[in-house]
């Protein structure tokens, strides 16, 4: 996993690879939140382009993620998943609470505009 | 009427979830799927395991067992633990209801399970463990 601020528009970028699962899970979470108050961030993207594997842990994940994003008034971006991810997502409703998008660009058009 | 069988039974610890979902795959791998339903198989194995070490044992001691079987062109496998048990099925295989929200859990395990097999079937008893048995057609 690789964090970096895009300060412009107060989002932490979070790229993930490998296999999101709940022993990932843990780790990604402490990283995110210790990084989020660091930082000053609001928004929170989440690459899942070098994503091989996602189950139900990383969507509770992405879903605690939207719940601090939005105590702080921003919002998180997901990004880049293939379509199987994009399955679960979908299932899971996480698309109506997070921003599901095929580039960080427009991810963030979408939805740090709108904020 | 080919058939296969396997066994693997591994301490419930987070890292062995990406172990017993890999010997899934591998185990399938003589029915030749699409990497579509590799990814269903592995996902669903990956919930009930999941489900074990963190319902079933609360992230504590306890031991998993998941077994395997190939029939013609049918998967079944089983996964099992003897921890906590569920005392209302119907209602822990809603979609979105988890025991335990303050653990950032989505409540999706046994609906994605659903959607990816054939068939789920849940037999549990509360104090004694969980048997999550699941099977899937792969037809190339
Ligand atoms: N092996 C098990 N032992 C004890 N309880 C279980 C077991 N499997 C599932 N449960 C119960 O069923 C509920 C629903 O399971 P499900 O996998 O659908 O959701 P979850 O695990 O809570 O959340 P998610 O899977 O989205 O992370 C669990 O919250 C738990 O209360
Ligand atoms: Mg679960």
């Amino acid at each position: 996993m690789e964090l970096y601020l895009s300060g412009k528009y107060r989002a932490l970028v979070v790229r993930v690879a490998g296999e999101l699962d709940h022993h990932a899970a843990a780790g990604i979470k402490e990283s995110v939140d210790r990084e989020m108050a660091r930082t000053g961030a609001v928004n929170i993207a989440f690459d899942l382009g070098a994503v091989t594997f996602m189950d139900s842990s990383g969507i509770g994940m992405i879903m605690g993620r939207s719940k601090i994003t939005s105590a702080l008034g921003g919002r998180v971006i997901v990004y880049g998943a293939s379509d199987n991810i994009k399955r679960i997502i979908s299932m899971s409703g996480l698309n109506r609470l997070v921003t599901v998008a095929e580039s960080l660009e427009d991810g963030l058009k979408e939805a740090v505009c709108n904020v | 009427m080919y058939k296969n069988s396997m066994r693997l039974e591994f301490p419930a610890s987070s890292d062995n979830e990406r172990f017993a979902r890999t010997v899934a795959a591998a185990f399938i791998l003589e029915l030749d799927p699409t990497v579509d339903q590799l990814s269903e198989i592995k996902t669903a194995v990956s919930e009930a395991v999941t489900n074990s070490i963190i319902h079933g044992y609360d992230n504590e001691y306890g031991s998993v067992t998941m077994e395997g079987s190939i029939f013609d062109d049918t998967v079944e496998f089983v996964i099992s633990d003897d921890g906590a048990g569920i005392s209302d099925i119907r209602r822990a295989r809603e979609p979105l209801f988890t025991g335990k929200p303050e653990m950032e859990r989505s409540g999706m395990g046994f609906t994605i399970m659903e959607a990816f097999m054939d068939s789920v079937e849940v037999e549990s008893e509360v104090g004694k463990g969980t048997r999550v048995t699941m099977s899937k057609r792969i037809s190339g």
